[in-house]
Protein backbone atom coordinates (compact mmCIF):
# COMPACT_ATOMS: atom_id res chain seq x y z
CA UNK A 1 0.00 0.00 0.00
CA UNK A 2 1.39 3.79 -1.10
CA UNK A 3 1.91 6.09 2.22
CA UNK A 4 1.51 9.14 2.22
CA UNK A 5 5.04 9.71 2.93
CA UNK A 6 5.78 7.66 -0.26
CA UNK A 7 2.72 9.53 -2.66
CA UNK A 8 4.97 12.62 -1.41
CA UNK A 9 8.56 10.79 -2.03
CA UNK A 10 7.45 9.81 -5.29
CA UNK A 11 5.50 13.26 -6.57
CA UNK A 12 9.15 15.44 -5.46
CA UNK A 13 11.03 12.59 -7.38
CA UNK A 14 9.25 13.63 -10.56
CA UNK A 15 8.93 16.85 -10.44
CA UNK A 16 12.63 17.09 -9.61
CA UNK A 17 13.89 14.60 -12.77
CA UNK A 18 11.76 16.30 -14.88
CA UNK A 19 12.38 19.88 -14.01
CA UNK A 20 16.19 19.46 -14.34
CA UNK A 21 15.93 17.29 -17.81
CA UNK A 22 13.60 20.28 -18.83
CA UNK A 23 16.10 22.55 -17.36
CA UNK A 24 19.10 20.74 -19.27
CA UNK A 25 17.40 20.83 -22.38
CA UNK A 26 16.69 24.34 -22.25
CA UNK A 27 20.77 25.27 -21.81
CA UNK A 28 21.31 22.82 -24.92
CA UNK A 29 18.20 23.60 -26.89
CA UNK A 30 17.71 27.66 -26.57
CA UNK A 31 21.53 28.19 -28.10
CA UNK A 32 21.58 25.57 -30.50
CA UNK A 33 17.91 26.22 -31.76
CA UNK A 34 18.69 30.05 -32.13
CA UNK A 35 21.87 28.90 -34.25
CA UNK A 36 19.71 26.45 -36.74
CA UNK A 37 17.24 29.67 -36.87
CA UNK A 38 20.22 32.79 -37.65
CA UNK A 39 22.41 30.75 -39.27
CA UNK A 40 22.92 30.43 -42.70
CA UNK A 41 25.47 27.34 -43.32
CA UNK A 42 25.45 23.96 -45.64
CA UNK A 43 23.42 21.57 -44.24
CA UNK A 44 20.84 23.29 -42.34
CA UNK A 45 17.90 22.01 -43.49
CA UNK A 46 18.83 18.78 -43.13
CA UNK A 47 20.29 19.23 -39.61
CA UNK A 48 16.59 21.30 -39.09
CA UNK A 49 15.06 17.60 -40.49
CA UNK A 50 16.79 15.80 -38.00
CA UNK A 51 15.56 17.97 -35.02
CA UNK A 52 12.47 17.94 -35.86
CA UNK A 53 12.00 14.20 -36.31
CA UNK A 54 13.85 14.28 -32.76
CA UNK A 55 10.92 15.91 -31.51
CA UNK A 56 8.32 12.75 -32.11
CA UNK A 57 11.33 10.74 -30.44
CA UNK A 58 9.47 7.50 -29.08
CA UNK A 59 10.35 7.57 -24.96
CA UNK A 60 10.73 4.04 -25.17
CA UNK A 61 12.95 3.56 -27.75
CA UNK A 62 15.07 6.60 -26.19
CA UNK A 63 14.76 4.04 -22.64
CA UNK A 64 16.14 1.40 -24.81
CA UNK A 65 19.18 3.03 -26.07
CA UNK A 66 20.33 4.84 -22.64
CA UNK A 67 19.51 1.66 -20.69
CA UNK A 68 21.68 -0.06 -23.20
CA UNK A 69 24.76 2.50 -23.06
CA UNK A 70 24.41 2.88 -19.20
CA UNK A 71 23.82 -0.71 -18.60
CA UNK A 72 26.82 -2.42 -16.82
CA UNK A 73 28.28 -3.82 -20.52
CA UNK A 74 27.53 -0.90 -22.21
CA UNK A 75 29.81 1.70 -23.54
CA UNK A 76 29.00 4.06 -20.30
CA UNK A 77 28.35 0.94 -17.54
CA UNK A 78 31.35 1.88 -15.44
CA UNK A 79 29.64 5.23 -14.28
CA UNK A 80 27.19 3.32 -12.43
CA UNK A 81 24.07 5.39 -13.30
CA UNK A 82 22.01 3.04 -14.73
CA UNK A 83 19.14 2.32 -12.41
CA UNK A 84 19.32 6.05 -10.61
CA UNK A 85 17.53 9.10 -10.79
CA UNK A 86 20.44 10.45 -13.52
CA UNK A 87 20.07 7.41 -15.57
CA UNK A 88 16.33 9.42 -15.98
CA UNK A 89 17.28 12.75 -16.25
CA UNK A 90 19.72 11.71 -18.89
CA UNK A 91 16.87 9.97 -20.92
CA UNK A 92 14.18 12.86 -20.69
CA UNK A 93 16.75 15.29 -21.64
CA UNK A 94 17.28 13.35 -24.73
CA UNK A 95 13.30 13.67 -24.95
CA UNK A 96 12.92 17.17 -24.57
CA UNK A 97 16.02 18.72 -25.70
CA UNK A 98 14.76 18.14 -29.57
CA UNK A 99 11.45 19.88 -28.63
CA UNK A 100 13.13 22.80 -27.47
CA UNK A 101 15.37 23.24 -30.16
CA UNK A 102 12.50 22.33 -32.69
CA UNK A 103 10.45 24.95 -31.36
CA UNK A 104 13.21 27.58 -30.05
CA UNK A 105 13.88 27.33 -34.30
CA UNK A 106 10.77 27.71 -35.24
CA UNK A 107 10.14 31.03 -32.89
CA UNK A 108 13.03 32.37 -34.05
CA UNK A 109 12.19 32.24 -37.52
CA UNK A 110 8.81 33.23 -37.39
CA UNK A 111 10.13 36.78 -36.37
CA UNK A 112 10.47 39.13 -39.37
CA UNK A 113 14.38 38.39 -41.07
CA UNK A 114 14.85 41.87 -41.43
CA UNK A 115 14.46 42.27 -37.91
CA UNK A 116 18.25 41.56 -37.23
CA UNK A 117 19.70 43.78 -39.71
CA UNK A 118 17.37 46.29 -38.10
CA UNK A 119 19.05 45.55 -34.40
CA UNK A 120 22.68 45.33 -35.72
CA UNK A 121 21.70 49.36 -37.75
CA UNK A 122 20.81 50.52 -34.90
CA UNK A 123 24.59 49.18 -33.26
CA UNK A 124 23.24 46.01 -31.33
CA UNK A 125 26.63 43.54 -31.12
CA UNK A 126 25.50 39.86 -32.03
CA UNK A 127 24.56 38.95 -28.35
CA UNK A 128 23.07 41.79 -27.46
CA UNK A 129 21.03 41.44 -31.15
CA UNK A 130 20.38 37.66 -29.73
CA UNK A 131 18.81 38.70 -26.30
CA UNK A 132 16.64 40.97 -28.19
CA UNK A 133 15.29 38.34 -30.16
CA UNK A 134 14.57 36.02 -27.87
CA UNK A 135 12.85 39.31 -26.26
CA UNK A 136 10.56 39.47 -29.15
CA UNK A 137 9.70 35.76 -29.27
CA UNK A 138 9.15 34.97 -25.31
CA UNK A 139 5.55 34.02 -25.59
CA UNK A 140 6.53 31.17 -28.24
CA UNK A 141 9.97 30.12 -26.15
CA UNK A 142 7.80 29.92 -22.89
CA UNK A 143 5.32 27.59 -25.47
CA UNK A 144 8.75 25.45 -26.10
CA UNK A 145 9.44 25.40 -22.50
CA UNK A 146 6.19 24.35 -22.14
CA UNK A 147 6.16 21.73 -24.41
CA UNK A 148 9.49 20.17 -23.54
CA UNK A 149 8.22 19.78 -19.62
CA UNK A 150 5.25 18.11 -20.91
CA UNK A 151 6.76 16.16 -22.80
CA UNK A 152 9.07 14.51 -19.68
CA UNK A 153 6.62 14.66 -16.68
CA UNK A 154 4.15 12.34 -18.92
CA UNK A 155 6.70 9.86 -20.50
CA UNK A 156 6.97 6.18 -18.79
CA UNK A 157 8.79 4.28 -20.93
CA UNK A 158 12.35 5.65 -20.86
CA UNK A 159 11.96 5.98 -17.27
CA UNK A 160 10.47 2.51 -16.78
CA UNK A 161 13.41 1.04 -18.82
CA UNK A 162 16.52 3.19 -16.97
CA UNK A 163 15.08 4.26 -13.68
CA UNK A 164 13.83 0.69 -13.39
CA UNK A 165 11.32 1.36 -11.05
CA UNK A 166 12.51 1.34 -7.74
CA UNK A 167 10.69 1.80 -4.87
CA UNK A 168 12.13 4.57 -3.07
CA UNK A 169 14.77 5.50 -5.45
CA UNK A 170 13.64 5.87 -9.10
CA UNK A 171 9.63 5.39 -8.86
CA UNK A 172 8.11 8.25 -10.30
CA UNK A 173 4.52 9.05 -11.08
CA UNK A 174 3.92 7.56 -14.19
CA UNK A 175 6.15 4.36 -13.55
CA UNK A 176 3.94 4.18 -10.10
CA UNK A 177 0.67 4.61 -12.42
CA UNK A 178 1.79 1.77 -14.49
CA UNK A 179 2.60 -0.42 -11.52
CA UNK A 180 -0.61 0.02 -9.76
CA UNK A 181 -2.45 -0.63 -12.93
CA UNK A 182 -0.66 -4.34 -13.38
CA UNK A 183 -1.25 -4.98 -10.02
CA UNK A 184 -5.15 -4.11 -10.72
CA UNK A 185 -5.15 -1.33 -8.09
CA UNK A 186 -7.15 0.85 -10.43
CA UNK A 187 -8.33 3.61 -7.35
CA UNK A 188 -4.62 3.61 -6.63
CA UNK A 189 -3.12 3.97 -9.92
CA UNK A 190 -6.50 6.26 -10.52
CA UNK A 191 -5.49 8.24 -7.97
CA UNK A 192 -1.71 8.97 -9.12
CA UNK A 193 -2.96 9.77 -12.37
CA UNK A 194 -5.11 12.58 -10.84
CA UNK A 195 -2.30 13.57 -8.89
CA UNK A 196 0.02 13.66 -11.89
CA UNK A 197 -2.44 15.34 -14.24
CA UNK A 198 -3.17 18.24 -11.12
CA UNK A 199 0.62 18.86 -11.14
CA UNK A 200 1.11 19.64 -14.51
CA UNK A 201 -2.01 21.78 -14.48
CA UNK A 202 -0.85 24.12 -11.93
CA UNK A 203 2.73 23.86 -13.54
CA UNK A 204 1.13 24.81 -17.06
CA UNK A 205 -1.18 27.36 -15.32
CA UNK A 206 1.67 29.22 -13.89
CA UNK A 207 3.70 29.50 -16.86
CA UNK A 208 0.38 30.67 -18.94
CA UNK A 209 0.38 33.35 -16.54
CA UNK A 210 3.60 34.37 -17.23
CA UNK A 211 3.40 34.01 -20.48
CA UNK A 212 -0.06 36.05 -20.74
CA UNK A 213 1.69 38.76 -18.24
CA UNK A 214 4.10 38.94 -21.09
CA UNK A 215 1.78 39.39 -23.83
CA UNK A 216 -0.09 42.61 -22.45
CA UNK A 217 2.77 44.03 -21.13
CA UNK B 1 32.48 69.70 -48.34
CA UNK B 2 34.77 66.65 -47.89
CA UNK B 3 33.52 63.03 -48.47
CA UNK B 4 32.43 60.97 -46.21
CA UNK B 5 31.77 57.91 -48.01
CA UNK B 6 33.64 57.07 -51.32
CA UNK B 7 33.12 54.38 -52.89
CA UNK B 8 35.43 52.43 -55.28
CA UNK B 9 34.73 49.20 -57.85
CA UNK B 10 31.84 48.60 -55.52
CA UNK B 11 30.54 44.90 -57.07
CA UNK B 12 27.88 43.34 -54.86
CA UNK B 13 26.48 39.78 -55.19
CA UNK B 14 23.22 38.00 -54.24
CA UNK B 15 22.09 34.53 -54.57
CA UNK B 16 25.19 34.01 -56.85
CA UNK B 17 24.59 36.85 -59.37
CA UNK B 18 25.56 40.61 -59.56
CA UNK B 19 22.96 42.38 -57.65
CA UNK B 20 24.96 45.88 -57.88
CA UNK B 21 28.15 47.62 -59.47
CA UNK B 22 29.08 50.98 -58.78
CA UNK B 23 32.92 52.05 -60.17
CA UNK B 24 32.51 55.20 -58.16
CA UNK B 25 30.57 57.61 -55.99
CA UNK B 26 31.08 59.96 -53.41
CA UNK B 27 28.75 61.46 -50.21
CA UNK B 28 29.84 64.59 -48.90
CA UNK B 29 29.65 65.48 -45.14
CA UNK B 30 26.49 66.77 -44.62
CA UNK B 31 24.86 65.82 -47.53
CA UNK B 32 21.65 64.04 -48.56
CA UNK B 33 21.63 61.87 -51.60
CA UNK B 34 18.25 60.48 -53.16
CA UNK B 35 18.79 56.89 -54.36
CA UNK B 36 15.87 56.12 -57.24
CA UNK B 37 15.19 53.45 -59.45
CA UNK B 38 12.95 50.82 -60.42
CA UNK B 39 12.11 47.70 -57.96
CA UNK B 40 14.88 45.97 -57.37
CA UNK B 41 17.60 47.92 -58.93
CA UNK B 42 20.27 47.82 -56.05
CA UNK B 43 18.86 50.66 -54.19
CA UNK B 44 18.57 48.63 -50.80
CA UNK B 45 21.65 46.30 -51.77
CA UNK B 46 23.42 49.35 -51.73
CA UNK B 47 21.86 50.95 -48.54
CA UNK B 48 22.90 47.23 -47.05
CA UNK B 49 26.80 47.75 -47.92
CA UNK B 50 26.67 51.38 -47.03
CA UNK B 51 25.75 49.69 -42.96
CA UNK B 52 28.11 46.65 -43.64
CA UNK B 53 25.13 44.35 -43.57
CA UNK B 54 26.07 42.34 -46.79
CA UNK B 55 29.87 42.39 -47.93
CA UNK B 56 30.79 43.33 -51.33
CA UNK B 57 32.36 40.63 -53.66
CA UNK B 58 34.88 43.65 -55.05
CA UNK B 59 36.14 46.81 -54.56
CA UNK B 60 35.80 49.05 -51.21
CA UNK B 61 33.58 51.69 -49.52
CA UNK B 62 35.81 54.11 -47.66
CA UNK B 63 34.42 55.69 -44.80
CA UNK B 64 35.94 59.13 -43.39
CA UNK B 65 39.14 57.90 -45.06
CA UNK B 66 38.99 54.18 -43.60
CA UNK B 67 37.63 51.48 -45.85
CA UNK B 68 34.85 49.60 -43.62
CA UNK B 69 36.09 46.61 -44.31
CA UNK B 70 39.02 47.38 -42.17
CA UNK B 71 36.94 48.73 -39.24
CA UNK B 72 35.33 46.13 -36.98
CA UNK B 73 31.74 45.78 -37.79
CA UNK B 74 30.40 46.93 -34.37
CA UNK B 75 32.70 50.34 -34.37
CA UNK B 76 31.41 50.89 -37.60
CA UNK B 77 27.50 50.19 -37.04
CA UNK B 78 27.09 52.95 -33.93
CA UNK B 79 28.69 55.59 -36.37
CA UNK B 80 25.51 54.87 -38.23
CA UNK B 81 21.65 54.76 -37.98
CA UNK B 82 19.28 52.65 -40.59
CA UNK B 83 15.40 53.44 -40.94
CA UNK B 84 14.08 50.39 -43.18
CA UNK B 85 10.36 50.75 -44.75
CA UNK B 86 8.92 49.38 -41.82
CA UNK B 87 9.27 50.66 -38.68
CA UNK B 88 10.25 47.53 -36.92
CA UNK B 89 9.83 48.43 -33.89
CA UNK B 90 9.76 45.87 -30.74
CA UNK B 91 7.51 44.75 -28.53
CA UNK B 92 8.09 47.28 -26.15
CA UNK B 93 6.93 50.97 -24.79
CA UNK B 94 7.58 53.84 -27.15
CA UNK B 95 10.19 54.89 -25.21
CA UNK B 96 12.18 52.27 -24.60
CA UNK B 97 11.98 51.36 -28.67
CA UNK B 98 13.39 55.10 -29.30
CA UNK B 99 15.97 54.34 -26.75
CA UNK B 100 17.49 51.12 -27.71
CA UNK B 101 20.82 51.78 -29.56
CA UNK B 102 21.37 54.10 -26.85
CA UNK B 103 21.24 51.12 -24.51
CA UNK B 104 22.86 49.14 -26.84
CA UNK B 105 25.83 51.65 -26.41
CA UNK B 106 25.29 51.43 -22.80
CA UNK B 107 24.49 55.51 -22.77
CA UNK B 108 23.79 56.86 -19.05
CA UNK B 109 20.23 56.68 -17.85
CA UNK B 110 20.02 60.61 -17.37
CA UNK B 111 21.55 61.25 -21.04
CA UNK B 112 19.03 58.51 -22.21
CA UNK B 113 15.73 60.18 -21.04
CA UNK B 114 16.93 63.54 -22.05
CA UNK B 115 18.04 62.61 -25.57
CA UNK B 116 14.36 60.71 -25.42
CA UNK B 117 12.54 63.67 -24.78
CA UNK B 118 14.08 65.30 -27.22
CA UNK B 119 13.85 63.44 -30.16
CA UNK B 120 10.71 62.53 -29.13
CA UNK B 121 9.38 66.04 -29.67
CA UNK B 122 11.05 66.85 -32.70
CA UNK B 123 9.20 63.58 -34.10
CA UNK B 124 5.78 64.81 -32.05
CA UNK B 125 5.92 61.37 -30.40
CA UNK B 126 6.26 62.75 -26.93
CA UNK B 127 2.53 62.11 -25.59
CA UNK B 128 3.28 58.58 -26.63
CA UNK B 129 5.99 57.64 -25.01
CA UNK B 130 4.37 55.00 -22.41
CA UNK B 131 2.42 53.12 -24.99
CA UNK B 132 3.29 49.95 -26.31
CA UNK B 133 4.46 49.51 -29.90
CA UNK B 134 2.26 47.17 -31.27
CA UNK B 135 -1.06 50.09 -30.24
CA UNK B 136 0.74 52.71 -32.94
CA UNK B 137 -0.72 53.88 -36.49
CA UNK B 138 1.43 53.25 -39.21
CA UNK B 139 2.32 56.90 -39.33
CA UNK B 140 3.11 57.53 -35.51
CA UNK B 141 5.11 54.49 -35.57
CA UNK B 142 7.06 55.85 -38.62
CA UNK B 143 7.87 58.66 -36.36
CA UNK B 144 8.93 56.71 -33.21
CA UNK B 145 11.50 54.66 -35.69
CA UNK B 146 12.83 58.15 -37.15
CA UNK B 147 12.96 59.43 -33.48
CA UNK B 148 15.20 55.86 -32.80
CA UNK B 149 17.40 56.78 -35.32
CA UNK B 150 18.10 60.38 -34.84
CA UNK B 151 18.48 60.20 -31.14
CA UNK B 152 22.14 58.42 -32.31
CA UNK B 153 23.25 61.25 -33.57
CA UNK B 154 24.59 58.86 -36.71
CA UNK B 155 27.28 60.25 -38.98
CA UNK B 156 25.49 58.65 -41.53
CA UNK B 157 21.90 58.26 -41.02
CA UNK B 158 20.90 55.31 -44.04
CA UNK B 159 16.65 56.27 -44.97
CA UNK B 160 15.18 53.01 -47.28
CA UNK B 161 11.58 54.12 -48.44
CA UNK B 162 11.29 55.04 -44.72
CA UNK B 163 7.66 56.14 -46.02
CA UNK B 164 6.66 53.65 -48.11
CA UNK B 165 4.44 51.97 -45.75
CA UNK B 166 1.96 55.03 -44.71
CA UNK B 167 -1.01 56.72 -46.16
CA UNK B 168 -0.44 59.96 -48.59
CA UNK B 169 -1.23 62.86 -46.86
CA UNK B 170 1.01 61.28 -43.63
CA UNK B 171 3.56 60.86 -46.14
CA UNK B 172 3.71 64.30 -47.76
CA UNK B 173 3.87 65.31 -43.65
CA UNK B 174 6.70 62.54 -43.09
CA UNK B 175 8.49 63.95 -45.97
CA UNK B 176 8.40 67.87 -45.18
CA UNK B 177 9.12 67.75 -41.41
CA UNK B 178 12.61 65.38 -42.54
CA UNK B 179 13.10 67.94 -45.39
CA UNK B 180 13.17 70.56 -42.82
CA UNK B 181 15.07 68.73 -40.15
CA UNK B 182 18.11 67.56 -42.37
CA UNK B 183 18.41 70.78 -43.92
CA UNK B 184 18.99 72.57 -40.24
CA UNK B 185 20.63 69.39 -38.72
CA UNK B 186 23.33 68.77 -41.83
CA UNK B 187 23.33 65.19 -41.25
CA UNK B 188 25.33 62.76 -44.23
CA UNK B 189 21.94 61.13 -45.60
CA UNK B 190 21.33 58.32 -47.89
CA UNK B 191 17.60 58.54 -48.86
CA UNK B 192 16.27 55.21 -50.80
CA UNK B 193 12.85 56.23 -52.86
CA UNK B 194 10.67 55.47 -56.07
CA UNK B 195 9.35 58.92 -56.42
CA UNK B 196 11.98 61.42 -58.22
CA UNK B 197 9.90 64.30 -56.48
CA UNK B 198 10.10 62.83 -53.30
CA UNK B 199 13.90 63.00 -54.18
CA UNK B 200 14.29 66.60 -54.99
CA UNK B 201 11.89 67.72 -52.40
CA UNK B 202 14.82 65.88 -49.99
CA UNK B 203 18.21 65.64 -51.32
CA UNK B 204 21.00 67.61 -52.58
CA UNK B 205 21.62 65.08 -55.54
CA UNK B 206 20.24 61.83 -56.51
CA UNK B 207 21.47 58.75 -57.98
CA UNK B 208 19.58 56.83 -60.40
CA UNK B 209 20.01 52.79 -59.63
CA UNK B 210 18.72 50.62 -62.56
CA UNK B 211 19.58 46.89 -62.94
CA UNK B 212 22.24 46.84 -60.61
CA UNK B 213 24.45 49.80 -62.13
CA UNK B 214 24.69 53.23 -61.01
CA UNK B 215 23.82 54.88 -64.00
CA UNK B 216 23.49 58.97 -63.07
CA UNK B 217 24.77 60.90 -60.60
CA UNK B 218 23.09 64.88 -60.25
CA UNK B 219 20.90 67.28 -58.88
CA UNK B 220 17.26 66.25 -59.33
CA UNK B 221 17.15 69.09 -62.18
CA UNK B 222 20.50 67.56 -64.14
CA UNK B 223 18.92 64.23 -64.17
CA UNK B 224 15.35 65.55 -65.46
CA UNK B 225 16.63 67.90 -68.41
CA UNK B 226 19.62 65.71 -69.09
CA UNK B 227 19.05 61.91 -68.73
CA UNK B 228 22.91 60.17 -68.96
CA UNK B 229 21.05 57.21 -71.42
CA UNK B 230 17.55 55.84 -72.53
CA UNK B 231 17.38 53.56 -69.81
CA UNK B 232 17.33 56.29 -67.21
CA UNK B 233 14.85 58.33 -69.91
CA UNK B 234 12.68 55.59 -69.93
CA UNK B 235 12.87 55.09 -65.85
CA UNK B 236 12.04 58.79 -65.56
CA UNK B 237 8.99 58.34 -68.10
CA UNK B 238 7.44 55.97 -66.01
CA UNK B 239 7.43 58.09 -62.89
Amino acid sequence: MLFDTEIFQITLLSLQVSALATLISLLIGLPFGTWLALGNFRGRSFMLSIVNTGMALPPVVVGLVVAITLWRSGPLGGLRLIYTPMAIIIAQTIISAPVVMGLTAAALESLDPRLQQQLLGLGASRPQMIWMLWREARLPLLAALMAGFGSVISEVGASMMVGGNIRGQTRVLTTAIVLETSRGEFDKALALSALLLTLTYLINLALTLIQQRGQKK
Amino acid sequence: MSELISIHNLLIQRNGRDALRIKSLDIKHGETLAIVGPNGAGKSTLLLALAHLIKPAHGEIIFNGKPISHMNDLEYRRKISFVFQDPLLMDMSVENNIALGLKFRGTDKDEMHSRVLRWSKAMGVESLLGRRAGQLSGGEAQRVSLARAFILDPELLLMDEPFSAVDPPTRAQLLKELSSLLSQDHRTTVFVTHNLKEAAQISHRVAVIINGELKQVGTPKEIKTNPADKSVKDFLKEL
